[in-house]
């Protein structure tokens, strides 16, 4: 009996310290998101300063409000920032796994070359490709060692943008991509003869959609129009975020290509299957776990990037904005405490949303066996 | 041909990952004046050591802050979390696999959730541009992730060995101490490489609640280079200062690393 009372009291310390700075500093930082912490100036870096509660204006001042407009950028620079760097860490990290799994020769020393990115700061792989980057040097002059005319693409020093839409559209592309992956839950369903599931999630769909082009069209979050895009200097961050995390993605991959059984391949290869089909029916499907992982892995990540915006283009480059930068200079540049916590609020759900599924699948896994 | 094609391919993604590396090397080794955007790729004849005197004088305050705040973070996190873990995986009580899934909760946070409380905490116990407030940082929020790594590896030692030891008539911390530790080797090798690399490289935190002289090399990194009349020399010899110790962790101890990557792939 004394040795579980030690027992418990040897674990005690970490749970008031993880029950106060995470749990407790997370309804904290909801409570300041809810309160006008940094409006008034004089009260924003009191000791103790007198908070008002405002209910959610904050958050409706970040989506629709006329100042935060750079925040309204940086989301959707996430959104685009997220899909290329998942998307070249998945494909680059794929490619390079099949390639070293085949290459008997120098395959320690690829793997080592491939994978040591990943033991660097973000802030180290940014001051270096912000060097590689700049306009008229490093990657632009590369072609020319070669005898080649040098590139022209300013890298970070672009302002351009692509895929330029309308803000007050939002609500409608969202409600259209969310539709869209509940067709596909229904057609997964549907597939595996789950008759309930594939009627909730066509419902979910038809629903949504309705919504989208009859009410969802007319919503104004903005009395004017208001475009962002994908803004192009972001392609020199994904380049880096790529260079770094490619080889995680390649190590993942290589761990579940070894996990295949020989005798599966040989067997597909004595039925007269060629290369692309072992591929399409063997090798992937079971890579797919480990792809969602990945994804995972990398969505996280690329959520909260901070480091590697900061080191390659700063915090004052609205191009390259993303929702922990933006956070970061309202609450620790500008003392708007409570805008801040906001974003931090945002960023967590956002983080949740992509986590806590996953997070629940594997337990429930683990349940069954 | 296919083997051709392979290797080509190979030796293609090996320049990809290495250029920088050599840019890196080569632009820290250039006389400032004769850095210009043409011979970008030139290596420099005489190579220019001074740069790396230069950087080394200027950051060496920073790097033994680094060293300080990494080394003391990682040693009192591997204890916390192997004591953690001891008492999760062989001494449970009711609830406390619920307790375990709560304090694995705090792996998945942003941290920007929780910055503007913990500045405004730090400030108010006056641990706020204190290199000690950091290491306490570090060691909390890095509960989540050696718990978990230290509660997986003890579960893997047999229960017949602390039940041999108890009837032996030894008590918490005699069986922690003669029976599981000198079984951690592994464990902590693992945790003190994850530790030591996350804390070495992290940014957020140290640059929110630290003043220049107990700033990481990290902070001081981003903000030389950001400064934009500085010569491109002294940001190179700083990003191989800041890197030298966590690429050594990887290029000796390469194993250990990717063991402790795939176990805490998700930490925030």
């Amino acid at each position: 009996m004394r040795d579980r009372i030690l027992a418990f009291s040897v674990l005690l310390p970490s749970l008031l310290a993880v029950g106060v700075f995470v749990y407790g500093f997370i309804g904290q930082n909801l409570w300041v998101s809810l309160t006008d912490w940094g409006k008034d100036p004089a009260q924003a870096l009191a000791l103790r300063p007198e908070l008002r509660f405002v209910g959610l204006e904050n958050y409706r001042e970040l989506f629709t409000g006329f100042v935060d407009v750079r925040f309204r950028q940086s989301v959707v620079n996430l959104i685009f920032f997220t899909l290329f760097f998942m998307a070249g860490s998945l494909g680059l990290g794929l490619l390079l796994a099949l390639a070293v799994d085949r290459a008997p020769k120098g395959e320690g020393f690829f793997r080592t070359v491939f994978l040591f990115p990943m033991s660097l700061s973000f802030v180290v792989t940014g001051t270096i490709w912000r060097w590689m980057l700049q306009p008229q040097g490093g990657v632009n002059v590369l072609p020319t060692l070669f005898g080649l005319p040098p590139l022209s693409f300013p890298w970070l020093a672009t302002r351009e943008q692509v895929l330029v839409f309308d803000w007050n559209h939002l609500p409608f592309y969202t409600a259209l991509a969310v539709g869209l992956v509940l067709l596909y839950v229904a057609y997964a369903a549907h597939r595996e003869g789950e008759r309930r599931r594939f009627l909730w999630a066509l419902l979910s769909a038809g629903v949504l959609f309705l919504w989208a082009f009859t009410l969802g069209r007319g919503l104004k979050l903005l009395p004017y129009p208001e475009t962002h895009g994908f803004s192009l200097a972001l392609v020199g961050v994904i380049l880096a975020a790529v260079w770094q995390m490619s080889g995680y993605t390649m190590a993942l991959y290589l761990a579940g290509l070894r996990g295949i059984p020989v005798e599966v391949l040989e067997a597909a290869r004595v039925d007269g299957a060629s290369e692309w089909q072992l591929f399409r029916r063997i090798i992937f499907p079971m890579l797919a776990p480990i792809t969602l992982s990945a994804m995972i892995v990398l969505g996280h990540i690329a959520l909260k990037i901070f480091d590697l915006v900061f080191a390659m283009a700063g915090l004052d480059y609205a191009p390259t904005d993303v929702p922990a930068i933006y956070m970061y200079l309202l609450a620790f540049r500008g003392n708007q405490f409570a805008k801040g916590a906001a974003i931090g609020i945002l960023l967590l759900l956002l983080v949740a949303v992509v986590v806590v599924p996953y997070l629940a699948s594997q337990l429930r896994k683990e349940v069954r066996r | 041909m296919g083997r051709v094609l392979l290797y080509a391919f190979l030796l293609l993604m090996a320049g990809f990952f290495l250029l920088p590396v050599y840019l890196v090397v080569l632009t820290a080794l250039k006389e400032p004046a004769k850095i210009t955007l043409e011979t970008v790729w030139q290596w420099p004849h005489p190579p220019y050591w001074e740069s790396f005197r230069t950087a080394w004088e200027a950051f060496r305050p920073k790097f033994q802050n680094s060293v300080v705040l990494a080394v003391s973070a990682t040693l009192l996190s591997a204890l916390v979390g192997s004591l953690n873990g001891y008492v999760l995986a062989k001494w449970p009580f009711r609830g406390s696999g619920l307790l375990f899934a709560l304090i694995l909760f705090g792996m998945f946070i942003p941290y920007q959730s929780i910055l503007i409380p913990l500045f405004q905490f730090m400030k108010s116990i006056g641990l706020y541009g204190n290199l000690f407030g950091l290491v306490l940082v570090h060691v909390i929020y890095g509960i989540p992730i050696v718990t978990l790594i230290f509660r997986n590896y003890y579960s893997e030692i047999p229960d017949e060995l602390v039940e041999a030891a108890r009837i032996d008539g030894a008590g918490f911390f005699g069986i922690f101490r003669h029976v599981i530790l000198p079984l951690s080797v592994p464990a902590f090798v693992v945790v003190a490489i994850w530790q030591f690399t996350q804390i070495w490289n992290e940014f957020l935190f140290a640059v929110t609640l630290t003043r220049p002289e107990s700033q990481p090399i990290t902070v001081a990194l981003a903000q030389l280079a950001g400064g934009e009349a500085v010569k491109w020399n002294l940001p190179m010899a700083g990003a191989i200062l800041a890197a030298l110790p966590t690429l050594l962790v990887y290029i000796l101890l390469g194993r250990y690393f990717l063991r402790g990557l795939l176990a805490g792939s998700v930490k925030g």
